[in-house]
């Protein structure tokens, strides 16, 4: 089909959604104006049943805790099959020469880069780590969370030296910690089965309201949800960075 | 007019679905994908939207105060983490293709298959 027919094509149905869209609309409720019984009902009962300050979280890791597995299973299952297409051609091992480890030692980008590199990394780890502790208290939580830390990890990209970025190779300790958060939060939820309760059941003491130890297991969750995102982003990066950057030779060789 | 922000995120949807059926590379599709997902958010949290009411979070306000719908924002973020994997499983895709072919060009690819 000539690329002209399909522009046109495709513009008339984009263009009839549109209208069929704006129509169902119209007949929405006013915007500010709907009232959803679910949400009403989350918002009153929240802060007494389960003594936490952030609805969401609430919702996320309680009260909706089965579907929160299965988005992390997605999640979990996506980041394998971006590694396995990635990783299919992984084969190569270099010689290390002693011309090549001094290479290797010495600084990659400019000392501004890697000065602001190195600042950034450790600011964003902390941010990183009060974010994931903090999200039944305030916005955040482990998906948020683990997203600032596994920028972090990104930043010792930007900071190091080639030595340091070989860290970013692909290793075990990212599929580790990529399966042990997710097998965290499936085994968090047989806990409520065996405190006697339906799986999820938030079955630990949810404590005073506002306090960082509070919620029962909604933090743990947070936790769990941490470390498989940091897995899911460390993995994700070292697939992209070894095909791109560290599958080069040490650029001690390129001379050879 | 009050449904003003159901309709962008409508313009939203048609705009990416355009932009998916125009596309000559790849990784532009997917861009174009994550505006389509993007659409979502938009309406789900003008669906949530409540006026003069404040943020799900309890923390340092008045008990009777009001808030936005919790549960629309639950499953935005949902919506996000499974946005970006798919982002990430389609970008992976593009990358193995290009392995392959030698193309990002979504024609080209359907050529070579012959």
């Amino acid at each position: 089909m000539p690329p002209r027919v399909r522009t046109l094509l495709m513009g008339l149905a984009a263009a009839s959604l549109l209208g069929l869209y704006v129509w169902g609309a119209a007949g929405l409720p006013d915007f500010g104006d709907t009232v959803s019984v679910y949400g009403t009902k989350v918002a009153s009962v929240v802060s007494a049943e389960r003594q936490t300050t952030n609805m969401v979280s609430a919702v996320v890791f309680d009260y909706r805790g089965f579907d929160t597995l299965g988005e992390e299973m997605i999640l979990f299952i996506s980041v394998v099959a971006v590694a396995l297409l990635l990783r299919d051609a992984r084969d190569e091992t270099f010689e290390v020469t002693a011309e090549a480890e001094r290479a290797e030692r010495s600084p990659r980008g400019s000392d501004a880069v890697r000065a602001l590199g190195l600042a950034v990394l450790g600011v964003t780890f902390l941010v990183g780590l009060y974010v994931v502790a903090h999200g039944q208290l305030t916005p955040g939580g482990g998906f948020q969370g683990g997203a600032v830390l596994g920028s972090a990890l990104i930043g010792i990209y930007a900071a190091g030296n080639f030595a340091t970025l070989r860290m970013l190779e692909p290793r075990g300790w990212m599929d580790a910690v990529h399966a042990a958060g997710a097998a965290g939060l499936a085994l968090l939820g047989l806990g409520g089965l065996l405190a006697g309760g339906a799986y999820f059941q938030n079955f630990l003491y949810t404590g005073t309201s506002g306090d960082l130890i509070s919620g029962g297991t909604i933090p743990i969750d947070n936790v769990a949800v941490g470390l498989e995102v940091v897995g899911a982003i460390a993995l994700l990066a070292a697939e992209v960075l070894h095909d791109g950057v560290t599958a080069a030779p040490p650029p001690g060789e390129d001379a050879a | 007019m009050s449904m003003y922000p159901y309709i962008v995120a409508g313009w939203m949807l048609a705009v990416g679905l355009v932009g998916i059926a125009r596309s000559r590379n790849l990784i532009h599709m997917v861009v174009c994908l994550s505006v389509v997902q993007s659409s979502t958010y938009v309406l789900l949290l003008a669906i949530g939207f409540r006026k003069h009411a404040t943020a799900p979070i309890t923390q340092g306000i008045a008990p009777w105060r009001r808030t936005v719908d919790p549960v629309v924002q639950a499953l935005t973020l949902t919506d996000v983490v499974v946005e970006a994997t798919v982002v990430a499983l389609m970008l992976a895709l593009a990358v193995d293709a290009h392995k392959r072919f030698g193309t990002l060009d979504p024609q080209r690819l359907r050529e070579l298959r012959g």
